[in-house]
């Protein structure tokens, strides 16, 4: 009997033993990725089905370093809510959720975020019909909030703090925000503000809808993974941060393969010439080099999914390389 | 001699054991639960416990018609406001639903061949097709009503648009709790009455207006101390301010979706359940009852109805069983119940999964036996009554 016992003890926590994510990638031969519902720029399937967006690109350069392979993820959605659950059950290998790093995800609900790829803040977008022109003339309107974001605290805070009084309208999904507003159930949309741009590109007239210059909270937003495992948390990390640095040191997948006989020690280190890094992340020595050649750097990123090139027309702002402007910064490739 | 086997072949220890061992596996099979649970959780850095009850909230439920929430109160009081509103829901449906239920049943057999068909039609369409996506039609379609600035208005006191329908709101002034406390009155004297004339027709078999006397007391009482008092009531009417309504009652089309589709979904279970009750009264009682010159009218109430009850009790507590915990799909259209603001809002933002899931699972428990209680000490009440 207590033979019996130990072994029905061991089966059960067979099942949460922990291996390395990394390994078990590996074994898999695809990674698994968690993204939005559908977020134009950041995380949307394109007409050929096709995942595009700057989240995307993350988990493709995750994918990328550890196959060497930009198709070998499986993107699974999430809404708001089901996001955390899934990553921690292990459902998901890592997070790229336009998700912000707040000190209770981080510490209480056991993630790790590792790092920042879009510096965003959460504003208001409404009717141009309306005639407001800031949040703060915003008193007894309707608000369309997504529940369970840290955006529905910051909502709260913000009326609060100028003794102004709304309704929430809680809804799920972006799309959600979407119907309810252009039906007029609420006034007032609020999220992050690529988000509002993502959903201002897809209204029928965008010229009918204005963002509100107020934005209201920091909300960096970052790939996140689960705490305890710093192998796997590297390997996010570092595939972000090769993408910023390859930025930052010019290197895009034009030209990568001649920088390859580039003289900048940095730009050999960290295409896999000089040094070990690679081996040191228990990936290949030519990981970023394929993350630059594959997806491109940063820049190239944000230009094809959400610059001002593109239907969200976001300018760099705060997520211009800490050299031009902005705060995009990343550590040492050394 | 006797050997271990015998102790197997008798009955009772043999069904003892076997009982035993079944709760024996069952408990292990739970404490395992808890405890790798338990353990994952530690392991991945979860912090456990019931602390966060009593944290603020920080985010605003506007719906909330009983209790004044505000984003400072605590996660405890996202919950009561949940109840109360799963319990709004749920009653108001409850009610609305027996009505409409025995409505259609009745109707369903009704010798008027469009009637019964029409209601056939309902009962097969309704009860065919998911309540999510009845509760996302009706969503659907009132969310295109028009907007709040192009209102709909009645007699400049009810205004319907996408975002409610708006009434004025009653101001009860000083006095109007003594017409309140008339009514309560008239409404006990009426009982009385009913007990007494009940008790007359016993004895002597003379008949006593009950219903017509009992409607005037609760009306002509109050009313006339009503205007004896000078009129305390007052309205406080909504009119367009801003970017919304302000003044007056307001009901959201959140609470109108979930309250109509949960009626009409339930009420065509309820109409069979009726419908069978009905038909189970065998022939013999309508014909004997018929046979004595009792009117239709009187048939259907003091003959059927009252046999019919007791077959339709049993289902119809489970009727409203299923209605209070089909409330839970508000989350789809985002009505603030229980399971929305509490089991979803607090929990998300708190990431207590565990705790909050406990705690809901525990509530629609503990309503749904409350329930049960209630309606089977009403079956009881109705039963044959062997003397």
């Amino acid at each position: 009997m207590k033979k019996l016992l130990s072994i029905l003890a061991v089966s059960v926590f067979a099942f949460s033993a922990n291996a390395g994510t990394l390994d078990d990638v590996k074994n898999r031969g695809f990674l698994k990725c968690g993204v939005t519902t559908g977020l134009a720029g950041f995380a949307a399937p394109d007409d050929s089905g096709e995942w595009t967006g700057l989240d995307a690109d993350m988990c493709r350069a995750v994918a990328v370093a550890v196959f060497g392979d930009r198709s070998k993820v499986e993107f699974i959605t999430t809404t708001g809510k089901s996001r955390f659950p899934t990553l921690a059950s292990g459902e998901v290998d890592m997070l790229a959720r336009n998700t912000t790093w707040t000190i209770s995800r981080d510490v209480n609900l056991g993630f790790e975020f590792v790092g920042v790829n879009f510096y965003d803040g959460q504003g208001f977008m409404i009717p141009s019909s309306l005639g407001v022109s800031s949040a703060t003339e915003l008193d007894g309107a309707t608000v369309c909030i997504q529940t369970g974001t840290t955006t529905e605290l910051n909502l709260a805070d913000f009326f609060r703090l100028n003794g102004l009084s709304y309704e929430a309208l809680p809804i799920e999904t972006n799309d959600e925000g979407k119907e309810n507003l252009f039906a007029g159930r609420c006034d007032v949309y609020t999220t992050d503000a690529s988000g509002l741009s993502s959903t201002r590109a897809a209204a029928a007239d965008p010229s009918k809808w204005l963002v509100l210059p107020e934005i209201i909270s920091k909300e960096p937003l970052g790939p996140l993974v689960r705490h305890g495992d710093h192998q796997w948390g590297d390997v996010v990390r570092w595939s972000l941060n090769a993408m910023i640095i390859a930025e930052e040191l010019g290197v895009t997948s034009e030209n990568v393969d001649a920088s390859k006989s580039s003289n900048i020690p940095e730009v050999l280190r960290l295409l896999g010439v000089e040094g070990s890094y690679g081996e040191m992340l228990e990936l290949s020595s030519d990981w970023a080099y394929q993350i630059i050649k594959q997806i491109g750097n940063y820049s190239e990123s944000y230009e094809a999914n959400v610059g001002p090139d593109t239907p969200l027309e976001i300018g760099r702002g705060l997520n211009a390389l800490w050299t031009q402007g902005g705060i995009l910064y990343a550590p040492p490739f050394r | 001699m006797r050997s271990n086997l015998s102790f197997f072949s008798d009955e009772k220890f043999r069904s003892i054991f076997f009982q035993t061992l079944v709760i024996g596996i069952f408990a292990l099979g739970i404490y395992l639960i808890v405890q790798t649970t338990g353990h994952n959780l530690e392991k991945r850095n979860i912090a456990t416990g019931w602390r966060f009850l009593s944290d603020p909230a920080g985010f605003d439920i506007s719906f909330s018609p009983f209790i004044d929430f505000k984003s400072t109160d605590t996660h405890l009081d996202v919950y009561f406001v949940g109840i109360f509103n799963t319990l709004l829901v749920s009653f108001c449906g409850c009610i609305a639903a027996t009505i409409l239920g025995f409505l259609i049943g009745i109707v369903r057999l009704s010798s008027n061949w469009l009637l019964s068909r029409v209601a056939y039609v309902y009962v097969e369409f309704t009860r065919n097709v998911p309540l999510l996506l009845q509760i996302i039609l009706w969503y659907s379609i009132l969310i295109q009503l028009p907007r709040i600035k192009q209102a709909l208005e009645l007699m400049d006191m009810f205004f319907i648009s996408n975002r409610g329908i708006y009434s004025p709101r009653p101001i009860f002034e000083n006095g109007f709790s003594f017409v309140f406390i008339a009514f309560i009155l008239a409404l006990i004297s009426s009982f009385i009455l009913r007990k007494w004339s009940k008790k007359r027709q016993d004895e002597t078999g003379k008949q006593f207006p009950v219903a017509l006397t009992a409607l005037g007391l609760l009306i002509i009482v109050p009313l006339v101390l009503f205007f004896i008092l000078g009129s305390p009531l007052s309205f406080d009417f909504p009119a367009l301010k801003g970017f919304n309504f302000k003044g007056g009652m307001v009901i959201r089309p959140e609470f109108i979706a979930m309250f109509l589709a949960l009626t009409i979904y339930t009420a065509a279970f309820i109409s069979e359940t009726v419908r069978s009750g009905i038909l189970s009264v065998t022939k013999g009682q309508r014909e004997a009852s018929s046979s004595l010159g009792l009117k239709k009218s009187w048939i259907m109430r003091l003959v059927i109805i009252p046999q019919a009850l007791r077959v339709i009790i049993p289902p119809l507590t489970s009727q409203y069983l299923n209605l209070t915990k089909n409330s839970s799909l508000g989350i789809a259209v985002g009505y603030a119940d229980l399971v929305h603001g509490f089991g979803g809002i607090s929990l998300n933002q708190t990431g207590q999964a565990i705790e909050c899931m406990v705690i809901v699972m525990a509530t629609y428990l503990t309503i749904s036996l409350i329930i049960s209680a209630f309606m089977n000490i009403y079956n009881k009440s109705i039963q044959f009554k062997e003397k």
